[in-house]
């Protein structure tokens, strides 16, 4: 109880350039995060250049709870490969394996069906749009080229349990405030 | 800075970077593997080939009369009876005769969790300048299981966007995705050429 009426005191008598210096050391932090973030974005070529798997369609291969790092090119996309992608109007990305492929001779375009590891059938029938066949280049945010284990589970349970995520940034802020760094 | 709250975070910090560390290495180390897969594919019978109803050529099992002298063993065992029917596009499913073997056990390291293997048929059309269809496709979780010889009709359709399928050559390729337990994924293939469907709907 003493340490923490030491502690207020402490804050309040603290001077203006005190605080000044920390915000400033806290805003370098977070430019910094966001700074990697971007430049990992720009080398990947892909939006979300890490996902979590939320699903099981893909097991044994990537359980719940996995992070796959994505890549895009410009590279012909060939069968067999994982590729992470966006339905019209899901939100919600999806990773499976592409088992079919119809390129276009001369141009970029190309045809597209994918099925999960896990599932009987492909995804036309359910997963895609209502009467969308196969998916184009544009519906494909990346192809997977690496993968790490349980790393994701985090990212599910904040999601799941924003009260998670509220607690752990008021405990780091109030670290973050009480430093006497 | 000899608080608690102090050393637990450099202790979570400096075990992250550790582990982050030796997954690397983990992924690294499989490129020092030197993999030398074989594998081998013969099309026992390919059943009858018929225009389905949407206007697609795809090679079709024959419903109900005798099957002639297509050769060999392998007609005896798709029984068309029991074979899924797509109620949406009254399509029925396949049945091309396979005999897939092949021994991918150089492809395992102990960085390797599972290897994803599937077969491909790959052909030209006017209109496309590849078309890859996957026929078969299964799972090899470990060392043990890799060497395998299997006896199969092709689990996915075999159809085009068009109706190309006459008289087509193709090439029956064997690909396989090694999956790790952590780290980069790679993959590759062995290409079969010389395959060709028949001239005539049957």
């Amino acid at each position: 109880m003493e340490n923490f009426e030491i502690t207020m005191k402490s804050i309040r008598s603290d001077s203006v350039r005190r605080i000044t210096a920390q915000a400033i050391s806290m805003g370098m932090i977070i430019a910094s995060a966001l700074m990697m973030w971007k430049l990992w974005m720009c080398l990947s070529g892909s939006d979300s250049p890490v996902v979590v798997v939320l699903t099981g369609s893909m097991e044994p291969g990537f359980k719940r709870g996995d992070i796959l790092f994505l890549q895009m090119n410009d590279s012909p996309i060939h069968s067999g490969e994982i590729v992470v992608f966006r339905v019209e109007g899901k939100e919600i990305p999806i990773v499976h394996r592409v088992t079919t492929v119809h390129e276009r001779r001369n141009t970029d375009e190309i045809n597209i069906l994918t099925k999960g590891d896990n599932n009987l059938i492909d995804d036309s029938h359910g997963i895609y749009a209502d009467g969308q066949l196969w998916l184009e280049r544009s519906h494909i945010m990346g192809r997977v080229i690496g993968y790490f284990p349980y790393v994701g589970w985090a990212t599910i349970i904040m999601t799941e349990k924003p009260v998670i995520k509220y607690l752990l940034i008021g405990a780091l802020s109030l670290l973050v405030i009480t430093s006497k760094e | 800075m000899h608080s608690f709250g102090y050393r637990a975070n450099a202790l979570l910090t400096f075990a992250v970077t550790i582990l982050a560390l030796i997954c690397a290495m983990a992924s690294l180390s499989d490129n020092l593997n030197t993999p030398s897969p074989t594998s081998q594919v013969q099309v026992l019978n390919i059943n009858w080939f018929q225009k389905s109803t949407h206007g697609n050529d795809e090679p079709r099992a024959k419903v109900g009369s005798n099957l002639q002298n297509i050769g060999s063993i392998g007609s005896l065992w798709t029984p068309v009876w029991c074979q899924p029917r797509t109620l949406q596009r009254l399509i029925q499913q396949v049945s091309m005769t396979l005999n897939i073997s092949a021994n991918l056990q150089s492809l395992f390291t102990w960085n390797t969790k599972q290897v994803f293997v599937f077969l491909a048929a790959e052909y030209e059309t006017p209109k496309n300048s590849l078309n890859q269809v996957s026929l078969w496709d299964g799972i090899i979780p470990s060392k043990e299981h890799a060497k395998f010889w299997i006896h199969t009709t092709n689990k996915y359709r075999f159809t085009d966007q068009g109706s190309n399928l006459r008289g087509k050559d193709f090439n029956l390729t064997l690909h396989w995705h090694v999956m790790p337990k952590t780290g980069k994924m790679f993959a590759d293939k062995i290409v079969m050429p010389g395959f060709r469907l028949p001239d005539e709907y049957r």
